[in-house]
């Protein structure tokens, strides 16, 4: 039985053929963590006897999550982050660079194959890249900084077959939150999920982003997309030898499959409190909406706030909702200044605020009033996931999150493009 | 390796938000003061009813979300001796065994207790009894390194323990 795309990544970083189940030990290119998991990382690190790093260059830390802190408490998790990371020649990207899974494709020299995991479980995110990535806990990110190496289950693998392109309106968001809603939030436990088939060239890298980053609220272990011209331009082949090393073989062995049209998706979103509560959104039209974000790791790159600014020129954000933009890094913050989006958003009657996580989990910058409802472009509608155990979200696209803001209610952005 | 206690049942699909929300964890690093909060968004009352040694008993995908340890760390801390579920989340499990907190498997187990029976689980024989109702379930026990590690405590444990 041929391979799928995560056997060959690690075959070729073992230099033996494996099989799903196999318990394997691999080295770590790159292993980041931010504020929220770095400090316990830390105490982890300690409680495991190490004494130095062994190898800092491979380690990097980002504060991303309290961005600037929004406490005294955070500021000196903060503190002990940076000065862990003073001492053992870590590098770390400080308040305002951005959210970490935007922040290392952006910064870092990332190659097909690498192996990288992250203290978060959105590190999934960077699968896009032709890549192994996948969130880990704090202790296992000390072993990484102890040994610079891992072990992992090497996983069965789910593919996802894609033809056609997305209609306009319709976005990669629209794509992952339908899978997620048809497979339910276990479906893909401890899977590599592998997304193959000619409709995957007419998704944009940040399209790609955005569908990796979910594919852990099936319970994955990571998402993967093959390398070809898109990813190409945003990668380092250099040291590549065969371009279609990480192509799964046709006779590959996969645990299940799947297949979509992009041009039959219509506009989807997940209703609370769980992620696989996912309905078209013409069934939701007209509920209410108190606040919208537009941003976080699955969401706050260039094309997002593009279409979210269409669709707020055409009419602004209705009195009474806020709408709050948050550029997942200062890079896209700038390109969004330099292309007059940011005008055009602040001038719609958004909040656009620096790069952080910000109100995606609660913890500033948004936070929900008791039975508010809030429409969200971030990943996770958990109970309480933005501040308040007696809100509700309902996670959508951006051009979604932009209609909604505009009417008020949750809207059908094919009201305002396409359709 | 034997751990017997009284059972709190909770649902399917128990998510790391709702075991620790994120913004305690943004406020201290210390879990004394984090474990008052365990579960606090599913049930505000459970952190103060639940008493040393007690288990978990769960659905499916227990410890969904986010990769924070704190989730089994905060678990622990609040006094819970071993969760015991249908499935778990993937980095929810891993962490556990890190952190040295036992996560068990057994098919059906959310079917076969009740708030407050007793349950016994025996780790090397890979049974969990129910002694409230006599109703004995398998699971597969776990490999040698896992349960040295288990009977240490966690992985820091272990490895202090083979340098002792």
């Amino acid at each position: 039985m041929g391979e799928t795309i995560v056997q060959k990544m690690f075959r070729s970083r073992l230099g033996r053929t494996v099989k799903p189940g196999e318990i394997v030990v691999v080295n770590i290119d790159l292993a980041y963590a931010h504020d929220g998991t770095g400090p316990l990382a830390i105490d982890a690190f300690h409680e495991l006897g190490s004494r130095r790093v062994y190898d800092p260059s491979r380690i990097r830390f980002v504060v991303d999550h309290a961005s600037p802190s929004p406490n005294e408490g955070a500021s000196n998790l903060q503190i002990k982050l940076r000065k862990f990371a003073g001492e053992n020649g870590i590098k770390v990207y400080e308040v305002g660079e951005g959210i970490c899974h935007q922040v290392i494709p952006e910064n870092e020299n990332l190659k097909p194959g690498m192996m990288i995991v992250g203290a978060d479980s959105h590190t999934v995110t960077l699968g896009a890249f032709s890549l192994f990535a996948t969130g880990i806990g704090s202790t296992d990110f000390a072993e990484v900084m102890t040994s610079g190496k891992l072990w992992f289950k090497v996983p069965e693998a789910m593919r996802v077959s894609l033809s056609g392109g997305l209609k306009e309106g319709v976005m990669s968001k629209d794509l992952i939150l339908r899978i997620i809603g048809d497979v339910g939030a276990d479906g893909a436990t401890y899977m590599s999920v592998e997304f193959q088939g000619e409709g995957v060239k007419t998704l944009s890298i940040a399209s790609r982003m955005t569908v990796c980053n979910m594919v852990v609220e099936m319970g994955a272990k990571n998402g993967v997309f093959p390398l070809d011209d898109v990813t190409m331009k945003h990668v380092d082949t250099s040291s590549l030898k065969d371009e279609t090393v990480f192509k799964p073989d046709e006779d590959a062995g996969y645990t299940m499959s799947l297949s979509y049209r992009l041009d039959e998706l219509e506009p989807m979103v997940a209703a609370p409190h769980n992620v696989d509560n996912v309905k078209p959104v013409k069934e939701l039209e007209g509920l209410e909406v108190n606040q919208v974000f537009i941003g976080s790791c699955t969401n706050g790159r260039e094309e997002d706030f593009e279409i979210a600014a269409r669709i707020l020129s055409k009419k602004g954000v209705k009195k009474g909702v806020r709408c709050i933009a948050i550029p997942a890094s200062r890079r896209v913050f700038l390109n969004l200044l330099r292309n007059g989006i940011v005008d055009k958003l602040v001038s719609a009657g958004c909040t656009v605020t620096h790069s952080t996580c910000g109100p995606c989990l609660g913890v500033h910058f948004g936070i929900l009033g008791s039975g508010e409802v809030a429409v969200s472009t971030s990943n996770r509608n958990f109970r309480g996931r933005m501040g308040n155990p007696e809100s509700s979200i309902y996670l959508a696209s951006p051009a979604t999150a932009a209609a909604s803001a505009a009417e008020g209610v949750i809207t059908d952005p094919r009201k305002f493009i396409g359709g | 390796m034997i751990i017997r206690g009284r059972v709190w049942i909770l649902g399917d699909h128990i998510n790391t938000d709702v075991i620790i929300p994120a913004k305690y964890k943004f406020k201290t690093g210390d879990f004394k003061e984090l474990a008052k909060h365990v579960f606090e968004d599913l049930d505000p009352t459970l952190a103060s009813k639940i008493s040393r040694g007690d288990i978990v008993i769960a659905g499916r995908n227990f410890g969904m979300g986010s990769s924070r340890e704190h989730a089994p760390r905060v678990i622990k801390e609040a006094g819970v001796s071993a969760i015991v579920a249908c499935s778990f989340a993937r980095i929810f499990f891993r962490n556990a065994i890190n952190v040295g907190l036992p996560v068990i498997e057994v098919k059906d187990v959310n079917k076969n207790f009740k708030q407050g029976d007793i349950a016994l689980i025996d780790f090397e024989k890979g049974v969990v009894r129910n002694e409230t109702t006599g109703v004995e379930l398998k699971f597969s026990p776990y490999p040698e390194f896992i349960m040295n590690m288990m009977k240490a405590g966690g992985l820091a444990a272990y490895r202090k323990s083979l340098k002792a």
